[in-house]
């Protein structure tokens, strides 16, 4: 069995993630936290009459729940089968955030909880705000050349 | 090229284990030496766990065989902590000479090999491997609280360590031979399948062994991989086969062994340096010396991989020891 023969072998061999039964836990999980959101949204604008601060105030909610999850560890076990249906929404980036700041605990608050805190949502921030400039800029552009959209 | 190390004159006297939960959970569960119900050994880091784990086997190896620091000549050790520091720490003011190692999970029988060649020079020498599941995540993978999934080939990290004492004062097992292994990649970067990545070497170490000392497979009662896990482990036997050497019930891989791979949440099964160590020290070795099996091989495999290696797509560098082990 030369090199590449070993290799087919061993990616033909392995077993493949179940992305069917992935999708569909990540489907009904995910859609779960959305209807939680969306009936927060309501509950609030009852208190409020911007419809707007009632959006960011379940959202805030959600990631104060996820951070909490996080913390006394049932976070991980629920997205070990809900999978995107809890990484896409904002519950997944309030654990990207959480997650290694609680465990940097034991390098202190500068050196561990800060400095670790982005290291798997840094990316997201870094070409998040990147892009938003770029479209930023696009924005300008076609606005000074007098096109409304 | 020689391939064969001859022990002359090296014992096995003791061994000794200590787990973390999910192993004590585990087939091989009653047979180790003492476990920590929350992994934590008492500790408040990870790191200190790990540390804390290393010391109390080889306290138990130290009790086991009546014996105190100042009756060891060497202690030959390691981890997967980056710089070993899970070992250097444990053995931290003990007093007895220290020579730290690193081979991922090879470094049982890389430490058997080593320790094997000062026990023949009269030395009375520890050898310990560690791992810790917890440690281990953050430093190779994600933080443990991270929401994440797993592929189905990834091997779960197995808290435990294996601690072995040997000399040449008189016993029922002997270490006789050793094959050092070759380090070579077989085209595989993918670190969630390092059983894979291990498997080639474990087998062509196999065959470098049993095509200088004239053996077969047939001639050992357990022949163990450690630790290619499920995938690795039946890759293996393929990549045996096509090279003309058929492994039969006396082959077997620690990653498998340490785990209940239907019941318990481990992906493919065990691996780390505290997997083979432990599942020597707490089965086959104890076997041995009991006389259920007359001889063993262990063939340690070490997937050299580094988070920085990982990240940047590098090919796996994997290699594989030998170790015999005979009753006399």
């Amino acid at each position: 069995m030369n090199r590449q023969e070993f290799v087919d072998l061993a990616e033909n061999r392995a077993k493949r993630t179940a992305s069917l039964k992935n999708c569909i836990y990540a489907f009904l999980c995910g859609g779960i936290i959305c209807v939680i959101g969306q009936l927060l949204t309501f509950l609030y604008s009852n208190f409020m009459k911007d419809e707007k601060s009632a959006a960011t105030l379940a959202s805030v909610t959600l990631v104060f729940f996820s951070g909490l999850f996080t913390g006394i560890g049932w976070f991980d076990k629920l997205a070990k089968y809900a999978g995107a249906g809890t990484l896409v929404p904002i519950t997944g980036f309030a654990n990207a955030v959480a997650s290694p700041a609680i465990e940097a605990r034991s390098e202190g608050y500068v050196k561990g909880v800060a400095a670790q805190m982005f290291v798997i949502a840094g990316p997201v921030i870094v070409y998040g705000a990147a892009s938003s400039v770029v479209y930023g800029i696009v924005y300008y552009i076609i606005m000074k050349i007098g096109i409304s959209i | 090229m020689k391939n064969i190390i001859k022990y002359e004159n090296v014992y096995l006297q003791q061994t000794a284990s200590v787990v973390g939960s999910k192993e004590k959970e585990g087939p091989l569960g009653n047979r180790f030496d003492s476990f920590s119900a929350d992994d934590r050994f008492d500790k408040d880091t990870w790191e200190k766990s790990e540390s804390e784990m290393v010391r109390r086997t080889v306290e138990a190896l130290l009790r086991k065989s009546d014996l105190t620091f100042q009756d060891i000549d060497l202690f030959a050790g390691g981890d997967l902590l980056d710089q070993c520091i899970a070992t250097s720490h444990a053995m931290n003011n003990n007093g007895v000479p220290y020579l730290g190692l690193y081979g991922a999970c090879s470094t049982a029988a890389e430490g058997l090999l080593i320790g094997s060649m000062f026990a023949e020079k009269g030395f009375t020498v520890g050898t310990v491997a560690s791992s810790h599941f917890c440690s281990a995540e953050r430093q190779y993978r994600f933080p443990l609280e991270y929401g994440s999934q797993r592929t189905p080939t990834a091997q779960n990290t197995v808290t435990g360590c294996g601690s072995f004492l040997l000399s040449t004062n008189k016993s029922s097992v002997r270490i006789t031979e050793g094959v050092i292994g070759k380090i070579q990649d077989n085209g595989i970067s993918d670190a969630n399948n390092m059983g894979a990545a291990m498997a080639t070497a474990a087998i062509d170490t196999i065959l470098r062994y049993f095509s200088d000392s004239g053996k077969t497979e047939k001639d050992f009662d357990i022949i163990a991989t450690g630790d290619l896990g499920h995938e690795g482990f039946e890759l293996a036997k393929e990549y045996a086969k096509s090279k003309g050497l058929i492994l039969g019930d006396n082959y077997t891989d620690c990653g498998v062994m340490i785990y209940d791979l239907e019941k318990q949440d481990v992906c493919a099964g065990g691996s780390g340096c505290g997997c083979s160590a432990s599942v020597f020290a707490a089965y086959v070795c104890p076997k041995l010396m009991a006389g259920e099996f007359e001889n063993a091989l262990l063939v340690g495999t070490g997937a050299l991989l580094s988070p920085k290696s990982i990240i940047q797509n590098k090919i796996i560098p994997s290699v594989a020891h030998l170790v015999c082990f005979e009753r006399c």
